[in-house]
């Protein structure tokens, strides 16, 4: 199935829950779909006869812009061998996604790098903890206005 | 009689442990001794290094993706310079391609005798951890001659290679080929088909193939797991299309598929089918230039892409952003290791403490490749 | 007599401790060249040179190793219980050492001949559990005290079929004493227990029972003795160093002579019960070798070979786990020394 087969299909079930599909820039194609959306639309992707999207390559937390964080999801499906590039856009002032921890285990440690790097918060998470950065440290670093902290328990941090 | 009061251990197993393979914190929840519950805690190498690549030149990215699996740095720049190359459409010459078949096939057998040699310590058998160091020496050589570096070698760059391979490099390839055939089958009746190891890997740690691609395994654990997949068949990148191999899977030969032996034998066949590759790449590598590709500036177009190889322990994806400036706007790395571990608590309930570091063992992590 | 010092000197106190003087010394020497002999052993298996800065080929290297610890500062742990933490090292030493006393070196020198003397070997070093235990509990350390726990439950177990294994031998020499079941076992190899002892009936149909024994005999003094594969009270790839983890410096010195010692007392054992000890391989063919300070070569070289079978198997097999470890001395150690001792028993009975 080629990707404005499965933007149509997309939109046909979920309606408003899916954004625009962005083609044209160079080599990977997307499709948009709305933060309280996601779970639902990744459960349909899997469960999907013609899609069969079984496993979650990847998983990134994006700083998109001054107001916006991305999370993108690379999916692979191994039973019919295609990929597809999904993306969700939440405001910083309130960045919540749904979890899509449900449809693919993988999600876990991926939603909570994502979740310690730039903050996104992952809704139904169940252990959304920092994994990279010590539990105590403060901010998020992959954020572009990202200030490191002064001190750390003591410790001088910025060298 | 008053009832015996029993309570269960809590033990912490790293950073600092010998079989943790690195700085890994293990949180184990153990009834006597069998594991209860295993909780991960990872980080303690963490470089920032998707912080670093924001404020770095895309070039001098490729050092720093040595740096996460430090057991496999050609096949990490690989993977990154791969996606790079696609993202500005650049047409890569045949001889660099075969070089870095060949670079990579290599690194994928040093790779895997350093999984064989510390999973057989794992065990309590500690010569052919050093067997396994004699042959990985012997590769860590040809890439010296060649680069200059034994570990970390800043070679496959955006279009080419940092270096052409030297004169001699061929023969010597082939005379590691011959040395070193034989010594699979030594390593097979010093280790893997020995009762007590046989005893102490078959039927531990099963792994069932829907778990497996739900958690995201790949590589050797995914085929382990009996599912016929390889990155360099199913989705070919570079030239991988001209070679005949086969992709190891797990039989039923000893113990479950999906238990940490097929995990570890997975990784022996491999090492049998990356000498074929080399065999048939190192005689039909074509004269050129291996920098007449490479860029006087690295400057990608606006865009973005997720370029993914199968490095030794798995699939490794980047996924970089290029805001058509010199800087990378983000590079994500996917590394194997990363995902591979998140499964450990997965198929380590219920087992022995003992058994739970022949799982850990046989999912060959490094944790410079999970931190990063 | 016991021992030549004995018999020239008369016995008074004095000629008592004298005795235990060259048996000492013996050990001493053999624990540091048992390091250094592994060391180099396992080197040669594993294609690399092994220790060769200090002496000619690193003769010294282990005198130098022991002179570093006992330099290093008597650590206890904070929170360890001090008093048993310093005396569990004296435990497992001392009972490693007393086990020296019945092991015969020659036809003239043993430290004691006890009527009882496998019995006092077995009950004496099965003290030295007692040492491990207590060395684990009172490190407090989770890790110490998994090695404690697995170390005794694995001593226990495997002193059963050590006895087992033993008991086959006492039934046919008809002792418990060292001295006599050697002197059981005189006239050439063939009269060794490990092919049937004396006798040719008793050749030909126990040869194949007192070979299981006799192998059965050396597989659960390596479990005694914690060697590998039975070494997972150390495991150092699981718990790191079991009992040993908090000790350092010269305590730790001791539980590391105390292994070596051990070594060599058990493969005295194995040979005495099964290879003759100190008897000539030749028998009376050439007179000369059963001389009896000729005897003490045989019996120590008999000791180095099993020591170096060990050291063999060390560096080659894997490691079982705690519930394999169980399994095999249970369901079949245990089974087959029983099935052995009752065909032997039927055999001596007869």
């Amino acid at each position: 199935m080629d990707i404005n087969d499965v933007y149509n299909l997309l939109k046909k079930v979920f309606e408003d829950g899916i954004g625009e599909l962005k083609t044209g820039i160079p080599v990977e194609d997307c499709i948009y779909v709305e933060a309280g959306k996601i779970e639902a639309v990744c459960f349909f992707l899997r469960d999907e006869e013609r899609l069969q999207f079984d496993a979650l390559m990847c998983l990134s937390g994006v700083d998109k812009d001054k107001t916006t964080l991305t999370t993108v999801y690379h999916l692979y499906s191994y039973a019919l061998k295609h990929r597809l590039t999904i993306k969700v856009d939440v405001p910083k002032d309130n960045p919540v996604v749904q979890s899509v921890y449900q449809v693919w285990s993988t999600a876990e440690w991926h939603e909570r790098e994502s979740y310690d790097l730039l903050g996104i918060k992952y809704e139904g998470n169940p252990d959304l903890r920092r994994i990279l950065l010590p539990e105590d440290w403060e901010g998020h670093p992959l954020l572009k206005d990202y200030k490191v902290q002064e001190f750390y328990n003591g410790m001088k941090v910025p060298y | 009689m008053p009832e015996v009061r029993t309570e269960e251990m809590l033990i912490n197993m790293g950073p600092q442990h010998p079989s943790t393979h690195g700085v890994l914190r293990l949180f184990l929840t153990l009834e006597g001794e069998i594991v209860k519950d295993v909780r991960p805690y990872i980080g303690y190498l963490h470089r920032c290094f998707e912080k670093h690549t924001e404020a770095m030149t895309y070039p001098q990215v490729i050092p720093y993706t040595d740096r996460m699996d430090y057991l496999n740095s050609m096949s990490n720049e690989w993977s990154y310079v791969l996606g790079l190359e696609k993202l500005m459409g650049i047409e890569v010459p045949e001889r660099v391609e075969y070089i870095r078949v060949v670079m990579a096939e290599l690194q994928r057998i040093a790779s895997h005798l350093v999984a064989l040699g510390t999973y057989g310590n794992d065990a309590g058998a500690f010569t052919p951890f050093l067997y396994s160091f004699i042959d990985r020496e012997k590769v860590l050589e040809l890439f010296e001659i060649t680069c200059g570096a034994r570990l970390l070698y800043n070679y496959f760059w955006v279009g080419g290679l940092s270096h052409d391979i030297p004169a001699n490099f061929q023969s010597k390839v082939k005379a590691f080929i011959k040395e070193f055939e034989p010594n699979i089958k030594m390593y097979n009746d010093l280790l893997s088909y020995n009762k007590i190891f046989i005893e102490r890997t078959a039927n531990t740690g099963i792994l069932p193939l829907d778990v497996a691609i739900n958690a995201g395994a790949t590589g050797p654990i995914l085929r382990a797991s009996g599912l016929k997949y390889d990155l360099r068949k199913d989705e070919p990148y570079s030239i991988y299309h001209k070679f005949d191999f086969e992709i190891p899977v797990a039989e039923q030969e000893v113990g479950t598929v999906g238990d940490s032996w097929n995990r570890y034998m997975v990784r022996i066949k491999e090492m049998v089918q990356s000498l074929r590759i080399i065999e048939q790449a190192i005689d039909n590598i074509p004269e050129g230039d291996v920098s007449s590709a490479v860029p006087k500036r690295v400057k990608p177009p606006v865009g973005e892409i997720y370029s993914r190889t199968e490095t030794p322990k798995g699939e490794l994806g980047y996924y970089i952003i290029s805001d058509g400036s010199l800087n990378p706007y983000r590079v994500k790395a996917r590394s194997p290791s990363f995902v591979n571990l998140s499964i450990l608590p997965k198929i380590s309930k219920g087992h022995m403490m003992a058994d739970l570091v022949m799982i850990l063992g046989s999912l060959d992590i490094v944790l410079g490749c999970i931190d990063r | 007599m016991d021992n030549f010092i004995t018999s020239l000197l008369g016995e008074n106190i004095l000629t008592f401790v004298l005795v235990t003087v060259p048996v000492i010394a013996f050990v001493a020497v053999f624990a540091l060249y048992a390091v250094l002999g592994e060391r180099k052993i396992s080197a040669w298996m594993q294609n690399r040179v092994g220790p060769n800065r200090v002496g000619k080929g690193g003769v010294l290297q282990t005198i130098i190793d022991g002179l570093k610890l006992i330099q290093k500062e008597f650590v206890s742990p904070i929170r360890a219980d001090k008093y048993i933490f310093n005396l569990a090292p004296i435990i497992v030493f001392t009972a490693a050492f007393m086990g020296f006393a019945v092991i015969p070196f020659s036809s003239i020198f043993i430290g004691a001949d006890l009527n009882l003397g496998l019995f006092y070997f077995f009950a004496i070093t099965s003290l030295g559990v007692i040492g491990l235990m207590i060395a684990g509990w009172s490190s407090n350390n989770k890790y110490s005290l998994y090695g404690a726990v697995r170390s005794v439950s694995q001593i226990v177990s495997y002193e059963i079929p050590t006895a087992l294994a033993a008991i086959p031998v006492v039934m046919l020499a008809g002792s418990l004493s060292m001295q006599t079941i050697i002197h059981e076992q005189a006239g050439g190899i063939l009269n060794w227990y490990i092919f049937g002892g004396p006798g040719a009936i008793s050749k030909l149909i126990l040869f194949p029972f007192m070979l299981t024994s006799a192998v059965i005999l050396f597989i659960s003094t390596l479990a005694e003795t914690n060697r590998t594969p039975f070494d997972i009270v150390e495991a150092d790839s699981e718990i790191v160093a079991g009992v040993h983890i908090e000790y350092s410096g010269m305590k730790f010195a001791m539980f590391f002579f105390a292994e070596y010692a051990q070594m060599f007392a058990v493969a005295a054992i194995v040979s005495t019960l099964f290879l003759g000890g100190w008897q000539s391989p030749f028998g009376d063919l050439i007179p000369f070798l059963n001389n009896p300070w000729i005897q003490f070569g045989w019996a120590i070289s008999k000791g180095l070979l099993l020591v170096f079978v060990q050291i063999w198997l060390r560096w080659t097999l894997p490691r079982l786990r705690v519930d394999q470890l169980m399994t095999v001395c249970w369901k079949f150690l245990i089974p087959i020394t029983l099935i052995d001792l009752f065909i032997i028993g039927l055999y001596a009975v007869l």
